[in-house]
């Protein structure tokens, strides 16, 4: 079971957590894409702390766990930029564009 | 405090109790699940693959009310450990029911969600945006719904006071699927420029 420590105050978090869901359901309302960007992912990155450090209560949490979150989230970097030429770079003579081309799809099924 | 289930629930070599690292080990797993998909959804759009405006067509409303759904679930489930861990275990139940509950509710407003896409023509196979829409949100309705199974398996165990600390486990797991569609919301319903 876990240890003793003081829990936080849970309603007034998820209080926090829904005044950030309208926030981020109004920025797109002012039609300005990078304030959008900001509304939503931004604003995505902080409720996604508010729930992992309370709810989840890794703020009490043995260090061990933050490295072994922090460890999956930089390999997860090293799949996005591994895999990013693949998706972004579109030209070479290997290349085709099954997208726009459907046919390469049953070519190699 | 009930203590019962198997040792390794309760053993603790490395300082944290090994069913509560067994969870975190999952969830980082589940990071690279869930991530890779989200990665490739992401570099696609900043390619400018066709497809991707239909963001557009995906309802903000439903998706919003979904999030509250998520969120206030967390909070249900957080109250429910709160609650065993002051041996409260017909509290404990409640709030675990409200948890599985708020998880219809979820799964409702997806089908209904569902329903309106397909009727419109928008399948899994009419562009890759739509491919994305429906794994992403599918698998993440698929682990929504194997919450709420362990989640009612581990409500009457703690009725007979076996296994408290599985609320704790199941609570963990909870957010983490709240935690993904905290990202899944502004990526498929709000980002769509």
């Amino acid at each position: 079971m876990s240890e003793a420590y003081a829990h936080p105050n849970y309603v007034k978090i998820w209080f926090w957590l829904v005044v950030l869901l309208l926030i981020s359901v109004a920025g797109p309302m002012l039609e300005i894409p990078a304030l959008t960007i900001i509304t939503a992912f931004g604003i995505a990155v902080i409720k996604a702390f508010l729930v992992a450090a309370n709810f989840m209560h890794l703020k009490f949490e043995k260090q061990i766990i933050s490295f072994l979150l922090i460890l999956a989230l930089c390999l997860l970097g090293v799949f996005f930029f591994g895999v990013a030429p693949d998706i972004m770079m579109t030209d070479g003579d290997q290349w085709i564009d099954c997208i726009a081309d459907k046919s390469c799809v049953e070519q190699r099924l | 405090m009930s203590m019962h289930g198997p040792i390794a629930t309760h053993r603790s070599a490395t300082g944290v109790p090994t069913g509560r690292l067994g969870t975190w080990w999952l969830l980082a797993s589940e990071i690279f699940i869930f991530g890779g998909l989200i990665a490739c959804f992401i570099l696609f759009k900043l390619n400018g693959t066709p497809g991707f405006e239909d963001a557009s067509l995906t309802s903000v409303t439903a998706g919003a009310v979904n999030t509250f759904v998520l969120l206030t679930s967390s909070l249900s489930i957080v109250l429910a450990h709160a609650a065993i861990e002051k041996g409260d275990q017909n509290k404990s139940f409640t709030y675990i029911w409200y948890t599985i509950g708020a998880g219809l509710v979820f799964l409702g407003i997806k089908t209904y969600e569902y329903t309106g896409k397909i009727l419109h023509g928008h399948t899994i196979t009419e562009n890759l945006f739509w491919s994305f829409y429906y794994t992403m949100t599918g698998l993440h309705a698929l682990h929504v719904i194997g919450g709420m199974v362990i989640m009612a398996l581990i409500s009457f165990d703690i009725r007979k006071g076996y296994n408290y600390q599985r609320v704790e486990l199941i609570g963990i797991y909870w957010h983490f699927v709240d935690l993904i569609w905290i990202f899944l919301f502004p990526l498929l319903y709000i980002a769509n420029f």
